[in-house]
């Protein structure tokens, strides 16, 4: 019966048309965000899709398939400065690195959005592959640490090789207009807003569309690719959890050793889940990148694996929307306790300000989440798993 | 580099690397006992630090009472955060106390940020400690040979108390079977608040060791160091006192030297610990003093 719940009820067994409607959905609801949201509210909007990018491929490795791997910055860091190299010209390139010159490689890399998110994710996940044969030689909390160096040590790198990467400078003034797909959307948009021959509510719903979406100045670009991005891996993730594949990574996370005497060749799914997951990790940092438009080698250290990996705990450890549920509190939760770094005021008295107040009670919040809903929110179950009759809260 | 020099950085690394065996001690303990990698362990190394400092600035303790003060309320610490972090999910899956683990880290570096501001403070120790010594031509500071004399006198102290006490034999059988150790009329929750209080002691020891040594303190010191000690416990073989030890004198060690002898490397500094870590896991994936049978039923 439970492995009927866990390993069956899969619904993304839909046909193709069925995971088109699903982008066309979310196409309508990332366009009517950006028309009904502030400004405020947009990138918060926009930082919940990307993370669930990562957090849902990083789920893949840690929930799903057993593997404490804790070196997600790393990719994503990889990610971002493969993205932001070739994103920016040589020219401003050329201006922009000032502890040495740029090497040749990075002057001559060059291309649009989508080629380079796509190029991020692959250099990630060739990085992953050739780490996967040190790094899975170990197990359990020995895997931990390897992966926590690991991390570390990109980081290093990003810090110590200026002619690649600018060194702890970074690098800023990322174009988030370089794409030719989101351009000629605009000027199609602008087009039916403006023919003649369309009858009148298309085209008064097409320009105002188009006047919120590209005239005050927001960056659709980045936030349409997020929400494309993030349905296409949610999508992806759920696809690998649900095959042959998924099986197998969870009967590696489940018992290791019967796993392989069940003919199962461990190295190949670890390697496997290890990879995917450093891919979605990759483009997740180019859009990262796009989105804070300028980067550096702090931004990428352990602090965002813990993050990802307090959301996918949070969220319930294997369950993919367990891990959207985590980033939306996680994320969500820390912008909306951000009024506790402002000057505190209770019944018209002043507290004075606090700085760091608002992680102090991020922290218990978590630490109370965690005792009271010891295996996440989900536990291992998705969202249609759920017995609404059952207790919603274990423990 | 002449010969002298490499002598002088030999006992700087020593002395560093006892700083990180002293945290260490106390990773390998709690996850010889609970298998949980305390990641509030280098925080307490902090609290100790500003503990210390706090007693001397402002309640204007001398150094040697203000360690002591320090020291203690870090033992009270460590308990309480077993008590209320970790006591109530020992059933739970191990990766929920991993998380409270970082909340409770999260947390106490946070409400140090708010009670003494981010910026880094200087610790003010006796001018004895930072005072030269000649040996033999060798120029050292009295701290870095106290540092390595106390850790190794503490160690000692460590080993009688796990060998030759009814407590120690307690804890080493936890170490080995939580499980059944409770069986055996064992109140098991006193046995990991002790595991605790001996770790929390040794932690604000080497806090206080490391603010007197690099004597600036801020809030997010202990993350970075605690990393490095945990990497040290877990290259010593995780579980073992004795290898938390070694490990922590060799990446000590290893760092100053590598920094001495190529000056070039010196942005890598802080990678050549997991950097030396991940050479020796893959030729010995338990560790230098690790013990393949426990592996064996731990994973």
């Amino acid at each position: 019966m439970k492995v009927k719940n866990l390993y069956h009820n899969n619904p993304t067994a839909t046909t193709f048309s069925g995971h088109i409607l699903v982008y066309i959905l979310m196409i309508v609801v990332l366009f009517l965000a950006q028309s009904v949201l502030d400004d405020y509210l947009l990138r918060v909007f926009n930082n919940i899709l990307i993370f669930v990018i990562l957090a849902v491929s990083y789920n893949l490795i840690n929930g799903v398939t057993g593997q404490l791997s804790l070196e997600p910055n790393g990719f994503v860091a990889i990610g971002a400065y493969v993205t932001a190299l070739m994103l920016l010209d040589s020219d401003s390139k050329l201006g922009m690195f000032q502890l040495s010159d740029p090497h040749p490689f990075v002057l001559s890399m060059y291309s649009e959005l989508l080629p380079a998110l796509l190029c991020s994710g692959l250099v990630a996940a060739f990085i992953s592959i050739l780490l996967a044969f040190p790094v899975f030689r170990v197990r359990g909390d020995y895997l931990a640490i390897v992966t926590l160096g690991f991390g570390f040590i990109i980081k290093i790198l990003a810090i110590n090789n200026p002619e690649w990467t600018n060194g702890a400078i970074g690098l800023n003034e990322i174009p988030n207009n370089n794409d030719t797909i989101m351009n000629s959307i605009q000027a199609f948009m602008y087009s039916i807003a403006n023919s003649p021959n369309m009858p009148e509510s298309i085209k008064a719903f097409m320009s105002y569309l188009y006047t919120h979406s590209f005239e005050n100045g927001a960056n659709i670009t980045i936030f349409f690719w997020s929400g494309i991005i993030a349905t296409a891996s949610v999508i992806l993730i759920l696809q690998i959890v649900y095959s042959k594949f998924g099986r197998a990574m969870k009967a590696v996370r489940d018992d290791e050793d019967a796993a392989i005497a069940m003919g199962i060749n461990t190295f190949k799914i670890k390697t496997f889940a290890f990879s995917t997951s450093a891919f979605l990790e990759g483009v997740g940092g180019g859009l990262m990148a796009v989105w804070l438009t300028t980067i550096d080698p702090k931004i990428f250290g352990f602090e965002l694996t813990f993050q990802l990996l307090i959301i996918i705990v949070l969220g319930g450890l294997g369950s993919t929307t367990g891990a959207i549920l985590g980033t939306i509190l996680v994320i969500g939760g820390g912008e909306w306790l951000r009024f506790l770094d402002q000057p505190l005021v209770f019944f018209g008295t002043d507290f004075g300000s606090y700085p760091g107040l608002r992680m102090v009670f991020f922290s218990l919040i978590l630490l109370c989440i965690m005792l009271f809903a010891r295996e996440g929110i989900m536990g291992k179950k998705e969202l249609w798993d759920l017995n609404p009759k059952k207790k919603f809260f274990k423990g | 580099m002449d010969f002298l020099t490499l002598i002088q950085q030999c006992i700087n690394g020593i002395s560093l690397g006892s700083t990180y065996a002293l945290i260490a001690i106390g990773y390998t303990m709690v996850y010889g006992c609970l298998r949980l990698i305390n990641f509030a362990h280098a925080d307490i190394m902090m609290v100790g630090a500003f503990l210390s400092f706090f007693a001397i600035n402002s309640l204007g303790l001398p150094f040697i009472a203000s360690a002591i003060f320090a020291i203690l309320l870090c033992i009270l610490l460590g308990i309480i955060i077993d008590k209320i972090a970790y006591l109530p999910l020992r059933s739970a899956p191990r990766i929920s106390m991993l998380i409270t683990a970082i909340g409770i880290s999260f947390f106490l570096e946070n409400i140090f940020n708010v009670f003494f501001g981010s910026t880094p403070k200087f610790f003010n120790a006796p001018e004895f400690l930072s005072q030269n010594i000649n040996i033999v031509g060798i120029s050292l500071t009295h701290i870095t040979i106290i540092i390595p004399a106390v850790t190794i006198l503490l160690l000692i102290m460590l080993l009688q108390f796990l060998y030759n006490t009814k407590q120690g034999m307690a804890i080493r059988a936890t170490a080995f079977d939580i499980h059944t150790i409770g069986l055996m009329g064992i109140n098991v929750n006193t046995i990991i608040a002790i595991v605790f209080a001996i770790g929390s002691s040794l932690a604000g020891i080497g806090g206080i060791f490391y603010a007197v040594s690099y004597p600036t303190i801020d809030p997010l010191m202990g993350v970075l160091i605690g990393l490095k000690a945990f990497a040290a416990a877990v290259l010593g073989g995780i579980g073992s006192v004795g290898g938390a030890v070694l490990g922590g004198f060799i990446l000590g060690f290893t760092e100053v030297m590598a920094v001495a002898i190529f000056p070039n490397l010196g942005g890598y500094k802080d990678a050549f610990a997991f950097l030396f870590l991940i050479l020796v896991l893959l030729f010995r994936p338990v560790g230098i003093m690790g013990d393949w049978k426990l592996e064996k039923s731990r994973f």
